[in-house]
């Protein structure tokens, strides 16, 4: 399988990621090489395998914890939002999203 | 002092032979005087790290809250994807290179409740995506022992800063082998252990169900008491198991007569360096001489590794690294026309081409119509490599073989070519798929005196045994007391 640019634009507007026309053909060719490389796994036959979506087997994992219905988290709102680019009263600043 | 193990260190601290803030500022001026040849720290904070030395010393007089424990007062260097809240953490992106964190991985917090001293944050592949530390958006590390060399990645900063003797020990990650393989290129010790042993909390999320933290020492025994400080469950983490506390330096006299130690065909197959693989088997040749057995093994998925890594480890980034969006934390790009303009400039200035490459692949394997072709067919194939060492371990104890194969390699030798550069990690990639530690030793050099690593894989929470085989063979071997010849002591 492999992508055109064209599908590696709508690709790059899913991920949020400004891909400039310059860039276009040189990153698609370098990502379908790397699709190449994944292809590989199409010769396999896997019918009848479980997906393994957790790195331990099931006997080694316990069961999800679930802790009492508690607030346990104190009010950091402050220390958080100094990592912010911009913030007012407490509030994330984006540009405007309704008219 | 600089090529002291740890626990020489402590005894000279216990006995007042050094203080922690001695100790401290030789290694502050070894990092001093190399850092800009070798660019192994991104930050590093002197009046931090000796202020936290004060306090270790104050401990180590009773003066303390606590009862000093050995890494009481020991500098220790912190790869760059643990949160600190008292240093700035940007997990070598541009993203991130004005971040400081409002709060600590929890392996900072234990660290720090040990008394350790950060000696500073280490250079590392941009958000840990990388085999050879070039795609740090601070620039590459160099190798100690060939400057024209990486060292490996994506903790490539962190076996670089102990291969160098910049310091006495640090910390790492592993996804598909940024512990063990830059260990190997460093000529360090390095331990991925079993997924859920260290707490991921606070540590940069590539790909969670790969990702683990772990030391990067010059010795087995100096990681064993890494792993004391480090390992233990935390509720932060919903992956971290619930296990009692163990002693990793509990079986470091392990007795070696009758282990069974198995030899996997496809990691001593063609496409590996000659000589990498003549000093692997010199060192198996050695346990062999020490009453161990060995037994050919197959793991036959092993070729499939990369394929499905590569599928897996990009579609949980591009989950994980949506949460770099220029609004809560990190870097914002000036000129945009709207919110998703904002989004996509931000992305695009914040992140290298590395990574955003992985973010575009794991989008597309996620994206419609290919979940089932590449997603859940990878995760369906994780299951046969996970099967294969299942049924390897049922016929032996230990795996060994290379950690990579090949020795360092030259800086921009595989930057233009990805298939490459992941081909590289081949033998490093099947243990976290599996989930199980795996741990790099030196075991000699090649022809050009670059370091040469042996891999070592067991079962889950094999680890203190894994250290114990691997501790045997230091005794016996001084690979792993060599100092680089580009920066002698």
């Amino acid at each position: 399988m492999s992508l055109t640019p064209d599908q590696l634009e709508r690709i790059a507007l899913l991920a949020r990621i400004e891909v400039g026309p310059e860039e276009l053909s040189g990153v698609t060719e370098r990502l379908n090489r790397v699709l190449g490389l994944i292809d590989q796994l199409q010769a396999l036959d896997t019918r009848g395998i479980e997906p393994m979506s957790h790195p331990l087997d099931a006997h080694l994992t316990p069961p999800p914890r679930l802790r009492a219905d508690e607030a346990t988290e104190t009010d950091r709102r402050e220390a958080y939002q100094k990592a912010a680019p911009a913030v007012s009263q407490g509030l994330y600043l984006v540009p405007k999203v309704i008219e | 002092m600089l090529n002291s193990s740890l626990s020489e260190l402590s005894a000279a601290l216990a006995a007042k032979r050094v203080s922690s803030v001695e100790l401290t500022r030789q290694f502050l001026a070894r990092i001093r005087s190399l850092n800009g040849k070798l660019n192994a720290f991104i930050t590093v904070d002197e009046e931090h790290s000796l202020g936290q030395a004060l306090v270790a010393d104050q401990r180590r007089a009773g003066k303390g809250h606590a009862e000093a424990g050995p890494l009481t007062g020991i500098p220790i260097a912190h790869k760059d994807i643990f949160c600190t809240k008292g240093l700035r953490t940007t997990c070598g992106s541009r993203m991130l290179a004005g971040y400081t964190s409002p709060y600590d991985a929890h392996v900072i917090e234990r660290f720090d409740a040990a008394g350790a001293v950060q000696l500073g944050k280490t250079n590392m592949d941009e958000f840990a995506m990388g085999s050879s530390n070039e795609t740090s958006h601070f620039g590459p590390v160099r190798n100690p022992w060939d400057a024209t060399r990486v060292p490996g990645g994506s903790s490539g900063g962190s076996a670089t800063a102990v291969a160098a003797r910049m310091a006495p020990a640090a910390t790492g990650t592993d996804t598909g082998g940024s512990i063990r393989q830059p260990a190997a290129l460093t000529g360090v010790s390095g331990l991925k252990p079993t997924y859920g042993v260290v707490s991921r909390y606070g540590m940069i999320a590539f790909a969670s169900s790969l990702d683990q933290g772990g030391p990067i020492g010059k010795s087995a025994a100096d990681l064993a008491l890494l792993m004391n400080a480090m390992a233990g469950f935390d509720a932060r983490d919903s992956t971290s198991l619930e296990r009692e506390p163990e002693d990793y330096a509990r079986h470091l006299n392990l007795d070696l007569q009758g282990l069974r130690i198995g030899l996997p065909k496809e990691f001593f197959a063609e496409g590996v360096d000659a000589e990498v693989l003549a000093r692997v088997r010199d060192a198996v040749k050695w346990f062999e001489s020490q009453g161990a057995k060995t037994v050919e093994i197959a793991l036959p998925n092993t070729g499939l590794a990369v394929p499905v890594y590569y599928v897996l480890a990009p579609a949980e980034a591009s989950s994980n690294l949506s949460r770099f969006d220029g609004v809560r934390y990190g870097h914002r790009a000036k000129d945009y026309a709207d919110l998703n303009d904002l989004y996509r400039r931000t992305r695009a200035e914040g992140f290298g081409t590395e990574v955003k490459r992985r973010i575009l692949i794991g989008t597309y394997v996620l994206s419609h119509g290919y979940y089932d072709a590449y997603y859940l067919k990878a995760q369906k194939v994780r299951r046969l490599i996970a099967k294969d060492f299942a049924d390897a371990f049922a016929r032996c104890d230990l795996i060994m073989g290379p950690t990579s194969p090949s020795t360092a390699f030259a800086l921009g030798a595989k930057a233009d070519d990805p298939v490459q550069m992941y081909l590289n990690d081949i033998f490093t990639i099947p243990a976290p798929l599996a989930g199980l530690p795996g741990l790099s030793i030196p075991c000699g050099f090649d022809g050009k005196g670059l370091p040469v690593g042996l891999q070592l894989m067991g079962n889950y929470f094999a680890e203190a045994k894994m250290l114990g085989a691997a501790h045997r063979y230091q005794q016996a071997t001084d690979w792993h007391l060599r100092a680089p010849t580009e920066t002698p002591l």
